[in-house]
């Protein structure tokens, strides 16, 4: 079974991964951005490549792309009073399954997940599904994201209006 | 209601206001597109997005689909993505590569990249019946398709003037100012399409596009997060902040310099807004592109070139161009309270790579399914053409700031101020000729 990446990593390892992702939907979902940005390391991404094949994000079109500060601009930007077309009731949520942990270090756990996610907004309901790939740092903290890698089903659009979130 | 109620369609349209219709009627649509998307120049796509033999990408004109490829020879045609054997779509996908030859999926009729057919499947099942060298049984080209600078256009009308007449000096602006950039003078499509959808009428946007008094109000959450970014920024870094801050912050510049802007109605509807955006810095990325620009033209010549400075070209009724970020929106109108964007940006040849940094950044910023910018606008797009096909509340949209102020040469219109509604009555001054006809 040398495909089984569950039990090559720890029972513990994929346990702290499932309880991020959990946390970190929870997050997005009840809106709590403080708590979004200590999710990822100082120098964490948060990416959405523009097409399925996409190697990197650096240089190149991409759907998000994301440091500390552009996610720190985003928040403030929707919490912002004049943000009038935040102003829709904008709910989302999140279910996050398959987990599987794709390799494990000292430091560093990949972590490959599936995410279905549903927003309402002006009476009506999208639907988005994917892949999401963390590479997580392991800190005295517990895990913080260097990179979040989000593979949209349907990446090429077209979208049905804009993201203001992430997902 | 219905189209016969109004007299005729130049009458929704008055000098300073226009009837909802226009935007949120069905029948005024469908005429729209016989009149104008059929009529006049459309923009298909550029020629480096099929570089190689075989290469394709799909896309509209009106309800019309097309295709734009490249052949064996090199030529880049326009197509209707259509089979004459069945009437089914040859190409299903967005893009690809067709090696050797288009391939129907239901029969398998085959045609080359000019539309001609290249063999058919037992073939003796027609032989005395019909002749396969006959034109019908080819896929049809565009009525007609001219290039310019790289950009390819297609018209569905036989007659009509040429591109560049139509064009005119207002729209080849939009590409000389992009192709000008590049010492090679040239550029290059950056292949990746974003398409967005606007549930609103495809006039809204173009009329958003040189809307000069919604940036600060609009915008206002977005600039004002992106200032405060700078300040976090350099408060942290010590380091210059990322010029896609700024591209953000200037949205909120004060009412009173967008008023100071010019606007430009041409022939046909072309319009374009003065840029506004300090694109010319004194860091190393411009110097270096002034210095690739006069070692090949010369300083004065290098001058002239990146003093022009636009911030939107819209070639009505088909494209929003921003020359100096090298980006480009495409409209595809699907229906009177629907309309498909499709976004792309550019690369200048020879050009240093901080130069597409800046355009990449914008098109990240306002034009990526992630933007905070176009989040508003689709926002109001929406509201507008909601509020707009309701039967009551009224019956007119007014254009009327500045109106009969606005200076003309030669049938050049230079707005009075950068808030005056020239570019919507401009932009409408065609519809009505157009709808007219």
């Amino acid at each position: 079974m040398s495909n089984d990446t569950t039990t090559r990593s720890s029972t513990s390892t994929l346990q702290d991964v499932e309880q991020f992702l959990y946390r970190q939907a929870d997050i997005l979902d009840e809106r709590r951005w403080e708590e979004w940005l200590g999710l990822f390391t100082d120098d964490g991404i948060y990416w959405m490549p523009a097409s399925a094949d996409q190697e990197t994000g650096e240089g190149q079109p991409n759907i998000f792309w994301e440091d500390h500060y552009l996610m720190d601009m985003r928040i403030r930007r929707v919490e912002h009073p004049y943000a009038h077309s935040q102003k829709a009731g904008h709910r989302t949520s999140h279910v996050v399954s398959n987990v599987m942990i794709e390799s494990e270090s000292d430091d560093e756990i990949v972590a490959t997940s599936r995410f279905h996610m549903v927003e309402y907004r002006l009476d009506e309901q999208r639907y988005f599904g994917g892949k999401y790939t963390h590479r997580f740092a392991r800190m005295d903290a517990g895990l913080k994201i260097k990179l979040q890698r989000v593979d949209l089903a349907n990446v090429e659009g077209p979208f049905e209006y804009v993201m203001q979130i992430w997902l | 209601m219905p189209l016969d109620q109004y007299n005729n369609l130049g009458s929704l349209v008055e000098p300073d206001r226009v009837h909802k219709a226009c935007y949120a009627d069905e029948q005024v649509f469908e005429k729209e597109l016989e009149n104008i998307f059929y009529k006049s120049w459309i923009y298909i796509g550029h020629e480096s997005q099929v570089p190689n033999a075989g290469d394709y990408w799909t896309t509209w004109v009106g309800k019309e689909r097309m295709i734009l490829c490249r052949g064996e020879n090199g030529d880049v045609n326009v197509l209707y993505n259509r089979c004459p054997h069945r009437g089914a779509l040859i190409c299903n996908n967005l893009n690809g590569n067709a090696p050797k030859a288009f391939r129907c999926p239901y029969h398998a009729w085959q045609f080359n990249m000019d539309g001609s057919l290249r063999n058919v499947p037992m073939k003796q099942g027609y032989e005395g019946v019909i002749d396969l060298t006959d034109p019908q049984l080819q896929m049809k080209r565009a009525e007609r398709q001219e290039t310019y600078r790289g950009f390819v256009f297609a018209s569905l009308s036989e007659e009509g003037p040429s591109l560049e007449e139509w064009l005119g000096q207002g729209a080849k602006a939009a590409f000389d100012d992009i192709c000008n950039r590049s010492p090679e003078g040239e550029c290059e499509v950056v292949v990746n399409c974003f398409r967005i959808i606007q549930h609103s009428n495809w006039k809204i946007f173009l009329e958003n596009q040189l809307d000069a008094v919604h940036p600060s109000i609009t915008h206002h959450s977005t600039g004002d997060a992106a200032a405060d970014m700078q300040r976090v920024y350099k408060e942290k870094t010590g380091d210059e902040p990322p010029m896609g801050y700024q591209f953000l912050a200037d949205f909120t510049l004060p009412y009173e310099k967008w008023d100071s802007l010019d606007t430009i109605g041409h022939p046909y509807g072309h319009t374009l807004l003065a840029g506004y955006m300090g694109l010319r810095p004194r860091d190393p990325v411009t110097i270096a592109h002034e210095e690739s620009l006069t070692a090949v033209h010369g300083e004065k010549r290098m001058d002239e070139i990146l003093s022009t400075n636009v911030h939107h070209v819209l070639v009505y009724p088909c494209l929003s161009v921003q020359p100096p970020l090298q980006q480009l929106r495409a409209v595809r109108p699907l229906a009177a309270n629907k309309t498909l964007t499709e976004i792309w940006h550019f690369r200048l040849k020879g050009a240093p790579e901080g130069i597409y940094d800046r355009s990449l950044a914008y098109y990240y910023h306002v034009n990526s399914p992630s933007t905070m910018v176009n989040a508003d606008d689709l926002n109001n797009f929406r509201a507008c053409q909601d509020g707009l096909t309701l039967e009551g509340g009224g019956d007119w949209v007014s254009f009327h700031r500045n109106y009969g102020q606005d200076p003309v040469e030669n049938g050049i219109t230079t707005s009075v101020t950068g808030m005056s509604k020239q570019p919507m009555r401009n932009m409408f001054a065609a519809w009505k000729e157009y709808m007219s006809a």
